[in-house]
């Protein structure tokens, strides 16, 4: 088990032609994804990386039975391409594509509520179930089949965790990637709820930064709702009042959304939170150990 | 990507909403003559510069002769103007604004955002305009009203109304508050505004209600579709070496320590930062060169972090990734070579062939550290800085 893919998931890419897309298509086939196709409009009818090409989502679901999509299509026209693939029943999309304008991403939510559809980032590294599914830009060879489950709003933190957990021999089920934009797809809770239910996942490691509650209303649902075991970290304890870092959604503002603060919710609720992200594999092993 | 406030007002007189009457100006003469122009016998000249605050810090006054209108912009251009919301050196004063004053009767705050929460674009009033509303918010959160709009629909007359009542506006004021809400949510919109902030909103003597201030920040994602508000940008306002990070599309902000980071990834930047804290260093900088560091980003982000004279040592900390490690240790010792980095240079690097990129480093024969591990890089970088 594991959570929302894995070995028997159909995934399709958009923007499969591109430089981006062509590269991580062939990753993530190699890696044993079940790749099933991709679209590019005009397109159709090529085969590209011995997969067929399609003109539409549409197209590319009623032949292939794709159920998940990968977005390497540019900023202008990724919240379309979103737009297509719930449009066209996909169930997990996860949009890689970085610099998306705030509004459309507005515009995206109240539409996929509607739909149900369940969207991955922008601005994500991806969603990855080790050793089976790889639908995303992170190294495949980190990864370890395993126990911990990850959830994380930055990319190079998450690849420290699930290097850690690799050395230490305690493996990940799946590993997501949430994002650093203010407006996006799944969220902590989202996923805290599928690892809870999960018995492949033991135990969560969830990477937060500064910006936003989204860590609090986390270890609240922390709190009140998982049995399993959570560790975490918290970047961005010595970073500035009103500086953006580099995420869009990585700010202080009026004091709220502070490093300080969502280690102090964490902690109240249990969790085992790094100091260091040097110590995220150690304090998950210190979770477990609590348990 | 920040507005001055007359830049804003055009904005807003674009759709078709009532401001005061005024005409920036780049000199004193200018400025003069700008109040010759409005007529009247008094005038407000305000600096532009892209931070609040400035009327505490003696940006913003009421001249009531055009030889004064002529001696407070002598004074205010050409000079740094330091508030209690910008940088410790401030920020220069390259033009004034000079404009008609108006008799008010009541200040009022009013501001657009995205808000994260909601996932919605929120409007925020207060009847505690002209003050800090984060202050407010803080001391009476009760004060603080807040609607906010399904992007589906836009801001519907209930919402304005509600507003309105709330605020205590009446007759004329009242209405044109229901006017100006739908005007600005357009404005908002039409530009990809990520704020949208009038503090204050005034009601004047004869009861009519006017944004007496404006503060826009544009949505950086979405200059690429609004070209003639890109070309508004004012580098002069943000820190020297942040401009050059921009035009190098990498991002970086400004510290004040003396130890420079090049990252890959913004939480794992973030995260380094931490760590020289913890370790008893001062980071100069925060800078990531992206998530898929290569070669030339690791050379661009050399030569930004030493605009900084304050840089005793550059801590190097990449997670490989898809990109190989020793691609990656290529890339920097070509770049201290040809960079001429004259301080310690501390790398960790981490993810696939980082083996082979630490012995590249450990061989090259530069002032090249390879650390061990993530707490040995801080600890050698925060040791070498001193």
């Amino acid at each position: 088990m594991s959570i929302l893919v894995n070995q028997d998931t159909r995934v399709i890419c958009q923007g499969f032609t591109g430089k981006q897309g062509s590269f991580h298509s062939e990753q993530a086939i190699a890696y044993g994804t079940q790749m099933v196709g991709g679209v590019t409009p005009g397109k159709g009818g090529q085969t590209h990386l011995d997969l067929p090409v399609f003109n539409t989502v549409r197209d590319a679901v009623r032949q292939t039975g794709a159920q998940a999509t990968m977005i390497y299509v540019p900023a202008a026209f990724a919240a379309d391409s979103i737009l297509e693939a719930a449009d066209a029943g996909i169930e997990v999309i996860v949009c890689i594509t970085e610099g998306i304008p705030v509004l459309d991403m507005l515009n995206v939510k109240a539409a996929l509520r509607a739909n149900g559809a369940k969207l991955i980032g922008p601005n994500c590294p991806g969603i990855i179930t080790s050793g089976e599914c790889k639908i995303g830009i992170m190294p495949g060879v980190i990864h370890q089949k395993g126990r911990i489950g990850i959830v994380s709003r930055s990319g190079t933190l998450t690849y420290e965790a699930v290097h850690q957990t690799t050395r230490l021999g305690l493996g990940q089920s799946t590993c997501v990637g949430i994002g650093g934009d203010p407006i996006k797809g799944l969220d902590f809770i989202d996923c805290l709820e599928m690892f809870e239910a999960d018995p492949q996942t033991e135990a969560v490691i969830l990477v937060g930064e500064i910006g936003g509650s989204r860590e609090e209303a986390a270890a609240e649902y922390i709190r009140s709702h998982m049995k399993k075991p959570v560790a975490a970290y918290i970047a961005g304890r010595t970073a500035p009042k009103g500086k953006r870092m580099g995420h869009a959604g990585a700010i202080i503002a009026g004091g709220a959304g502070t490093a300080d603060a969502k280690i102090r919710a964490l902690e109240a609720a249990g969790v085992v939170v790094a100091q260091s992200p040097a110590g995220l594999g150690e304090a998950v092993q210190q979770a477990l150990a609590k348990r | 990507m920040n507005l001055h406030e007359y830049q804003a007002k055009q904005i807003l007189r674009s759709g078709n909403i009532i401001t005061p009457r005024g005409i920036a100006a780049a000199s004193a003469e200018a400025a003069a003559e700008a109040a010759r122009e409005l007529g009247g016998e008094a005038w407000v000249v305000k600096a532009q510069i892209h931070a609040g605050g400035r009327g505490k810090a003696g940006g913003v006054k009421v001249v009531k002769s055009l030889d004064d209108v002529r001696a407070m912009a002598t004074s205010l251009l050409g000079r740094q103007l330091v508030t209690n919301q910008n940088a410790p050196d401030g920020q220069p004063v390259n033009q004034v604004l000079v404009e008609e004053t108006l008799p008010i009767a009541r200040e009022l705050y009013l501001s657009l955002l995205v808000d994260r929460e909601t996932e919605r674009v929120a409007i925020v009033a207060s009847a505690s305009g002209g003050m800090d509303i984060e202050e407010v918010a803080h001391a009476t959160p009760e004060k603080v009203l807040t609607e906010t709009c399904d992007p589906l629909l836009g801001v519907q007359d209930f919402q304005c109304r509600a507003l309105a009542f709330a605020l205590e506006l009446t007759g004329e004021a009242y209405k044109d508050f229901c006017r100006l809400l739908p005007q600005l949510y357009r404005v908002f919109i039409s530009n990809d505004l990520s704020l949208l902030e009038i503090n204050p909103l005034v009601v004047t003597a004869d009861n009519r209600v006017l944004p007496l201030d404006c503060k826009m920040s544009i949505d950086d994602n979405a200059l690429y579709r609004r070209r003639a508000l890109a070309e508004l940008r004012d580098d002069s306002q943000i820190d020297a070496k942040e401009a050059a990070a921009n035009a190098a599309n990498v991002n970086y902000v400004a510290l004040t320590g003396n130890i420079g980071c090049m990252v890959n990834g913004a939480g794992l930047a973030m995260a380094t930062m931490d760590l020289i804290q913890l370790e008893g260093g001062t980071p100069a900088n925060f800078l990531d060169v992206g998530g898929g560091a290569t070669p030339e980003t690791v050379a661009q982000g050399f030569k930004i972090i030493l605009l900084d004279p304050n840089v005793r040592a550059v801590l190097i900390n990449i997670f490989g990734g898809i990109v190989r490690c020793d691609v990656i240790a290529e890339g920097i010792i070509q770049a201290v070579k040809e960079v001429g980095v004259k301080v310690p240079v501390i790398v960790r690097l981490e993810g696939t062939n980082a083996e082979l990129g630490r012995k590249l480093l450990a061989e090259s024969g530069l002032a090249i550290l390879a650390a061990e591990s993530l707490t040995h890089a801080a600890k050698l970088a925060v040791e070498k800085a001193q």
